[in-house]
This record gives structure tokens, C-alpha cells and sequence, in this order.
């Protein structure tokens, strides 16, 4: 039955269905009710079109059988949905309690200072980093720590990060040299 | 066997709810784990992903259920794909699918991503989640296990990671020999989650019952280099937080020592600080995790942790009013048993207990406080 359906589903073909339609069928097929696979999907919808656009959210509702405006609003009430545009690595650090009596909250300020973005949520002027807070991510011993991409870096110092910023601006740097991006980043 | 997510209920009397009779019925698993200091199921999942399934199919079988649903949190997709791995192996070896082992019995086993929302670690909010939902709590009754309140309507069990982790042990060894482990009321081992002011944070298994202070001293190494413990929160931000005098550190951590102590066990995140710390920086932050997370659908948590963080933030930027202690306490006080599910009294807790044992650190910042005249004014900014 999923076979079938991925088939159906790339006969539609949308940028979604063309490059997902067997995780699509996947996870219709793990559910009694279509609703239910919403949350998957729009992961997919979040990877394909990079955040969710107004017709990702449309086509997610139509997969689902669902209003656009329900589906807007799950996309809201979830933190790991994309709304608008991030930069390439979306750095989400935890300064709760635990990570906080760890440093945290000096760390995130470092971050800040350092990639110099100053607002909550905000891109550096390259467009490789967000930079955000975040709510427990259940990584207490190894703090501080931040999730990059939904990816967990853990026991970090501002030196760490440091390394890991740079490198990923040579990339970016490398990628322009070559001509793979005009140079405006993600 | 009493369920570790935090509840502490009695697990076999939650699995005994289910009809006998009724034709559909799930297993899900609670692997949100989003308790601010837990991090134990991870470990468990990571760690040793067989014991929760096989706890997880063994639940399905004593309630004839259809299928079993993981549901982690959305930041624990690497997991839920190793899990999907190991389940696809049950497959293989006739432990899932239709007609287990020739039984004439059959479950599914799927996992299920959360996307990054506190609230769905409570298990009717959770169960809304997995039916592609807001993450809200449902008005009970209708229970999860009774027709009408749980997945799709139908009765589920709803347990956490580490309960169900428990179930193969005891299978094999016997209620007996679990009983003979841990105290009268708390039976067998509990993970305990240790991080904030310690030495060596990290998840250590005791039985139930040990003592805090070998807890906190011997296997978590003490309190960092030339400090003393000030305080504990033995059961992550949402429980009471108690100062860690002689008597508390001798506290048996079971469930019934941890009320017997003025506070609970619940899922054994321990969050220990020592005397470098501000409490009234402590109630903040606990605060502002409850604010980010209030679904909003109950007005009292939803308004409440709203303006308990305003006033904190206030009292902490040094511009705090005589009467602002007494004014948060009253907001807290009015919050608990409030609200659909626990997170109002939770997100009264931090307040309350805090000006309880610590109102010294409070008082430091009222220096300069001057007495607004009516309690209106007060509230404003």
C-alpha cells in the first residue's frame, strides 16, 4: 500500500512529493488517521523548502486532508519548525537552570559578542549563523551546549566555538571561490 | 513497580485500567523527556534500546494491544532512527508484526517525533500531539486508559522510557526479587540525573531509597572546589526546591522520603546548587522555562508565569517594590490546582518554596524598595 501511494505521490509532483514521497507514504502508512503524520511531514516540508513557506504549509494540509490554518498553527505551537529563514547553522543554546549554573548564560553572551548579532534570533551579517536560546534539550551533564542544525555540541567553551565558526566561514569562503554561492550565504 | 516519568503511579494498576474486553488498544511510550535536568531516558534509549522495547512489547501483550507509538522528542531524531533499526530486527525475528510467534496476536511498533514543546511530555497533551494536534491537555475523565481517553479514543497505557525498562527485569527475575531491592513503598533501582553545582554530573542507578548525601557526595564527587551545597532541586525544575541542610542530605530518596522531606522525587533530575547562588535567580529562570512552555490554554499558568517572570525580572534589575515578594507569592498560591494538567503547580512551586527557605535572597534585593500604594498599582509597570 505504501508503494502505491509513494507511486501517486510522485505522479503530483511538487518539490515536496518529487523528493520525499516515500517518507511521505512512510509515515501516512504508520498512522490509522492521515492528521497524525502532519509532524513528520512537515520536517520534510522544512527540508525541502528550508522553512515553511505559505505553500509548504498549503501543500502539508493537502497531503493531510487538513485546514492550511491548522497546519499553520501546529507549525507555530512547535518549536522546531522553521517560520521564517534561518541562516545556514541554526545555533540554539540551552540556558536553563542546569546549563546555566554552568556558565551558560556568559557563554551565550560570548556567542553573541562574537559573531555580533544582538538580537534574539538574529543571523550574522554573512548569513552563516542564528543564534537563539532554547529550552532544556535533556543534555544537562554536558553543559554548556547548543544543538546546530538539530545536531548536539556538547561541553563547549567559547574557544570550541570559535573553531567551529571559523571553519565553517573558510567553507563558506571556499564555496564562494568556486563559484558554488554568489557569496550571500545561505 | 511505581512509573518513573514522575507521577510515581503504580504501574501494573495503570496496565489493570485497560477493559479487558475492548477490541483496540495502544502502548505509548514517553520518551519527551523535556523535564528541565532529566536526561536519563536518552541514556536508557542510547544506551540500551532492546530493554525498552521488549518492556514496551510486554505491556502490549498483558493488554492485547495493536500497537505500541514511541513518541520522543523532536531533538531525539538520531535515536528514534537507531530505534526504527532495532525495530525493523523485531520484524525479522517475528517479535512485531501480525501473529507474533504463531500467538494469533499481533502489534505494530512505531516511533513517533515530537517537535520541541514541554507540554507533550504529559500524557494527555502528548496523546493530542500524536493525533497531529496542538499539544494541549484534555479535561479528564475520560482517563487515557478508559474508552474515549486515550489514542484515537481508544484505551492506552501511556509509560515512560525507564518504567517500561524495568518490565523485562522483572519478568525474569520476578516481583520477589524486584521488592527485595529499594524500600516498602518505592521498589527496585531509579536512574538519577545529577547535574548543576557538582563535581561529576551524570546519570548514576541506585536503589530507590539512598541516601542524598551518597548521591550527591559519592557519586557525584561534592560540590565544586571551596563550596558548600546551598540548596536541591530533587525533581527538576518543577518540584519544590529544598535548602540541603544535614537532615535533608540524609533524606532517603524514595517517594515517600522525598514528601516526608517537603519535597518530591518525581523524576529524579537533581539539580544541585551550591552557596555562590542566588535563589531569587534560581525562582527566575525556573520561571521563564515555565512561561516559554505554558500551551496558554489554562489562563492561570498561561497569565500567571507571564507576570511572575515580569515581577522577577524586575526584583532582579534592582527596581523590585516592598510588597513584590508577597505579590508573587499570591500569584503562585492562586495558580496551583488551577489549571487542566500539572504544569500550573509546577510553575508555582519555584516561587513558593523559594521565598519559603530562602527569604534572605530575596530581601537582598529590596534594599531601596519603596511600598507602592495598592496592590494594583503594584502589579502594573
Amino acid at each position: 500500500m505504501a508503494e502505491r501511494m509513494a507511486a501517486r505521490l510522485m505522479d503530483a509532483t511538487t518539490p515536496l512529493t518529487e523528493r520525499y514521497a516515500e517518507r511521505i507514504a512512510a509515515a501516512f502508512a504508520k498512522y490509522p488517521d492521515k492528521r497524525s503524520a502532519v509532524m513528520p511531514i512537515l520536517f520534510l516540508a522544512q527540508e525541502t523548502y528550508g522553512y515553511l513557506t505559505a505553500e509548504a504549509l498549503r501543500e502539508v494540509a493537502a497531503l493531510c486532508e487538513m485546514d492550511p490554518t491548522q497546519v499553520q498553527s501546529i507549525a507555530g505551537f512547535y518549536t522546531m519548525y522553521r517560520e521564517r529563514p534561518k541562516g545556514r547553522y541554526w545555533l540554539q543554546v540551552c540556558t536553563d537552570l542546569p546549563c546555566a549554573l554552568n556558565g551558560a548564560d556568559a557563554f551565550y553572551r560570548d556567542l553573541q559578542e562574537y559573531l555580533g548579532i544582538h538580537e534574539e534570533g538574529g543571523t550574522s551579517a554573512d548569513g552563516l549563523f542564528t543564534l537563539e536560546h532554547v529550552m532544556c534539550l535533556a543534555a544537562c551533564d554536558k553543559a554548556p551546549m547548543l544543538q546546530c542544525n538539530f545536531r548536539y555540541l556538547e561541553s563547549l567553551d567559547l574557544a570550541k566555538m570559535k573553531a567551529f565558526i571559523e571553519e565553517k566561514r573558510a567553507e563558506l569562503e571556499r564555496e564562494v571561490a568556486n563559484g558554488a554561492v554568489a557569496g550571500e550565504g545561505a | 513497580m511505581r512509573g518513573r516519568g514522575g507521577a510515581g503511579f503504580p504501574t501494573g494498576v495503570k496496565w489493570s485500567f485497560i477493559p479487558p474486553s475492548e477490541p483496540l488498544t495502544y502502548v505509548v511510550v514517553n520518551a519527551d523527556e523535556s523535564e528541565t535536568g532529566t536526561f536519563k531516558d536518552r541514556e536508557i534509549m542510547e544506551g540500551n534500546p532492546h530493554q525498552l522495547l521488549e518492556g514496551a512489547l510486554i505491556c502490549a501483550r498483558a493488554i492485547r494491544a495493536s500497537a505500541v507509538y514511541i513518541y520522543l522528542r523532536g531533538e531525539f531524531w538520531d535515536i528514534a532512527a537507531a530505534l526504527d533499526e532495532r525495530i525493523a530486527q523485531l520484524y525479522d525475528e517475528d517479535l512485531a508484526g501480525e501473529d507474533i510467534l504463531g500467538s494469533g496476536w499481533g502489534c505494530d511498533v512505531f516511533t513517533h517525533l515530537g517537535a520541541g514543546a514541554y507540554i507533550c511530555g504529559e500524557e494527555s497533551a502528548l496523546l493530542e500531539s500524536l493525533e497531529g494536534k496542538l499539544g494541549m491537555p484534555r479535561v479528564r475523565p475520560p482517563f487515557p486508559a478508559q474508552k474515549g481517553g486515550g489514542l484515537y479514543y481508544e484505551p492506552t497505557v501511556v509509560n515512560n522510557v525507564e518504567t517500561l525498562a524495568n518490565v523485562p527485569w522483572i519478568m525474569e527475575h520476578g516481583a520477589a526479587a524486584y521488592r527485595a531491592i529499594g524500600t516498602e513503598q518505592s521498589t527496585g533501582t531509579k536512574v538519577f540525573c545529577v547535574s548543576g553545582n557538582v563535581q561529576r554530573p551524570g546519570n548514576y542507578e541506585l536503589a530507590l531509597g539512598t541516601p542524598l548525601r551518597e548521591l550527591l557526595y559519592d557519586c557525584a564527587g561534592g560540590p565544586p572546589e571551596g563550596r558548600q551545597f546551598k540548596a536541591v532541586l530533587p525533581s527538576g525544575g518543577s518540584g519544590p526546591i529544598v535548602p540541603t541542610t544535614e537532615e535533608i542530605l540524609d533524606t532517603p530518596l524514595s517517594y515517600e522520603g522525598c514528601v516526608a522531606a517537603g519535597t518530591i522525587l518525581g523524576s529524579a533530575s537533581v539539580i544541585a546548587m551550591d552557596d555562590s547562588v542566588d535563589m531569587t535567580w534560581v525562582a527566575s529562570k525556573v520561571t521563564k522555562f515555565f512561561r516559554h512552555e505554558s500551551c496558554g490554554k489554562c489562563t492561570p499558568c498561561r497569565e500567571g508565569t507571564y507576570w511572575l517572570d515580569r515581577v522577577l525580572d524586575r526584583i532582579l534589575a534592582g527596581e523590585g517594590r516592598a510588597q513584590d515578594i508577597r505579590l508573587i507569592d499570591s500569584v503562585a498560591k492562586n495558580m496551583q490546582g488551577a489549571t487542566l494538567c500539572a504544569l500550573g503547580d509546577f510553575a508555582a512551586n519555584p516561587i513558593i518554596h523559594t521565598i519559603a527557605h530562602f527569604p534572605a535572597d530575596f530581601q537582598a534585593h529590596f534594599e531601596n524598595a519603596v511600598e507602592v500604594a495598592s496592590a494594583a498599582e503594584a502589579a502594573g509597570d
